[in-house]
């Protein structure tokens, strides 16, 4: 590459951010002291990607031949709701999951319910963990998962700054909560994303006849953990899932407020999404859950890291074996 | 409904909800393009025109401003001002304030690496010859900066296209609050997330006709720039 060609790249390059390169070159050429160091930064990396550039163009076909070579092995893509994964369970699921069985390779999509279920719409996921029943009936009925189960509860709760200005320890129930929440025009910081916990809290407003708004009223479309350190920072109330704000707990001066109301009960069902690339290991994922091994490390996780159950299994309903590999392989075969 | 025909009829009928983040996003980049631009060429410039120990170093650190990543501004401004920071007493998390502080953070050294950068690149008999025909310190310095004026008019704009299509300080010390501190790019993440394509490809649309408003300015800058004679 002669010199010529190589001025006139950086002419073009440079030339957008930096008016007069001429100069700076002379500049350059005659006092090195001056020597402007972002510059000559830009102008051989300028230099070297475009020759790179070239190589660039061979990369389709290395990946591709990549692709070939390992075809075998396609992770098994879980679309999970943020709580499970702000609390800290998958982190302790999914190795032990793999463990159980290797052949398969877990990457974890850590989402809002909603989101989770347009994934698996897209078939972007081949299994979803998520906590909205009423959506999740639907999805399946719209036939974009072909088995959904429950796989465990943990319950809702109203969390607030300690000193409890709207005086939500004294209400009797989620609904009256939230009333006096609005009553007293309290700050409120709504999850505001179409995720499992911010589809109950809308129900739990609309039950109570509510509609909120006005500035107390935040919401900032954001996942479980990242909404509580705002409620935090704010001193504002929140309905939350109790596993992420006990997880979270030593750093937040949130109190749990209200709890124990059956209207706050929160139920994670696993689904295994229909046409997905990896019917086996969703198969294979969602069976686990539900059997004795998957169920004891649920009930463990909470115990063993917070000296509290965070999440309870749930009795299963349907064939559960952890030795279902063979049965999964004859389920995903196509007819 | 396709996504792209919804992001269509969104910009059409001038969507509110579209509207509101395109104007809080301007007021916000805009306002810390103000300050980021009081503090950035003075800066630049007398750094450039001085001689001093540790100058090296002092170069060094606002050439970094050219690669500051936003999330690490995020993080830090995040620190100062929560509740257990030391601005914490402000409470200015989660507002527009602190968005747009952190904007100037990433602008500011941005703007002055670039003026730093084109007014050295005058060549000193310039200066020199200025200051032969009697001009004072003040009087060359002036002339100086004019020279360069091209340059800082696109260090301005570059600095500009930065911080209105940046995301990851403005998600952490803004929060993504609906009608206060949503932007256009923390809504293109939040309507994707929520699987509502069209939105995010209505706000996308208008965030990447700026992209190319400002690098039209910057281009036409360019040419004008080039073909001016050394000394007007």
């Amino acid at each position: 590459m002669g010199p010529a060609k190589n001025g006139a790249n950086h002419k073009y390059i440079i030339g957008i951010a930096v008016a007069k390169t001429d100069r700076l070159r002379t500049v350059r050429e005659t006092s090195p002291l001056d020597k402007p160091a972002g510059v000559t930064v830009l102008t051989n990396a300028t230099g070297r990607m475009l020759r790179y550039s070239r190589l660039l163009a061979l990369l389709p076909v290395i990946t591709g031949a990549a692709a070939c070579g390992r075809f075998e092995v396609v992770p098994l893509l879980v679309g999970s709701t943020t709580s499970v994964h702000d609390s800290g369970l998958l982190d302790e699921l999914i190795p032990a999951f793999e463990d159980a069985h290797p052949s398969v390779s877990v990457r974890v999509l850590a989402v809002g319910t909603g989101q989770a279920l347009a994934l698996g719409r897209r078939r972007d996921v081949d299994v979803l963990l998520v906590h909205a029943p009423d959506v999740e009936r639907e999805f399946v009925r719209q036939g974009y998962g072909l088995q959904r189960a429950p796989v465990m509860r943990n319950d809702y709760v109203v969390a607030g700054p300690p000193p409890d200005p709207a005086a939500v320890r004294e209400s009797g129930s989620a609904i009256q909560a939230l009333a006096s929440v609005a009553a007293a025009r309290e700050r409120f910081v709504s999850r505001g994303d179409d995720s499992g916990t911010h589809r109950r809290e809308l129900s739990l407003w609309r039950a109570g006849g509510l509609q909120p708004a006005g500035d107390w009223y935040e919401e900032v479309g954001q996942a479980m953990g990242a909404t509580l350190l705002m409620a935090n920072e704010r001193r504002a109330y929140v309905l939350t899932d109790r596993a992420t704000l006990t997880s979270m707990g030593d750093g937040l001066d949130l109190r749990v407020l209200l709890a124990g109301d059956s209207a706050l009960v929160n139920i994670y069902s696993v689904i295994e999404v229909a046409g997905a690339a990896n019917p086996v290991g969703a198969c294979l994922f969602s069976r686990w859950l539900r059997s004795a091994p998957g169920k004891e490390r649920i009930r463990a996780f909470g115990l063993k890291n917070f000296g509290e159950s965070l999440f309870s299994p749930l009795p299963a309903a349907g064939p559960v074996d952890v030795h279902a590999e063979d049965d999964c392989r004859e389920i995903a075969r196509p007819e | 409904m396709n996504p792209f025909a919804e992001a269509w009829e969104l910009l059409w009928s001038g969507d509110l909800y579209v509207a509101d983040v395109v104007l809080r996003s301007l007021y916000i980049s805009g306002s810390a393009l103000v300050f980021a631009t009081a503090i950035g060429i003075p800066l630049g410039t007398v750094v450039a025109l001085s001689r001093f120990r540790l100058r090296t170093p002092v170069v060094a650190l606002i050439n970094t401003g050219l690669a500051l990543p936003p999330v690490v501004v995020g993080l830090t401004v995040y620190i100062l001002l929560s509740r257990s920071g030391p601005l914490g007493p402000l409470s200015l998390l989660y507002s527009p304030v602190a968005m747009i502080l952190a904007q100037v953070v990433l602008a500011g050294p941005y703007i002055a690496a670039v003026t730093l950068a084109a007014v050295q690149g005058v060549p000193p008999d310039v200066r020199l010859q200025a200051r032969g025909l009697g001009a004072s310190r003040w009087q060359a310095t002036r002339l100086h900066v004019r020279e360069v004026r091209a340059s800082l008019v696109a260090a301005i704009a570059a600095g500009f296209g930065a911080i209105i299509s940046e995301v990851g300080a403005v998600m952490i010390v803004g929060g993504n609050i609906l009608g206060q501190t949503r932007v256009m790019t923390t809504t293109i993440v939040l309507e994707t997330r929520r699987g509502n394509f069209g939105v995010a490809i209505a706000v996308g649309f208008i965030l990447l006709a700026l992209a190319f408003a400002v690098n039209l300015l910057l281009t036409l800058l360019n040419a004008r720039g080039m073909r001016r004679p050394l000394v007007s």
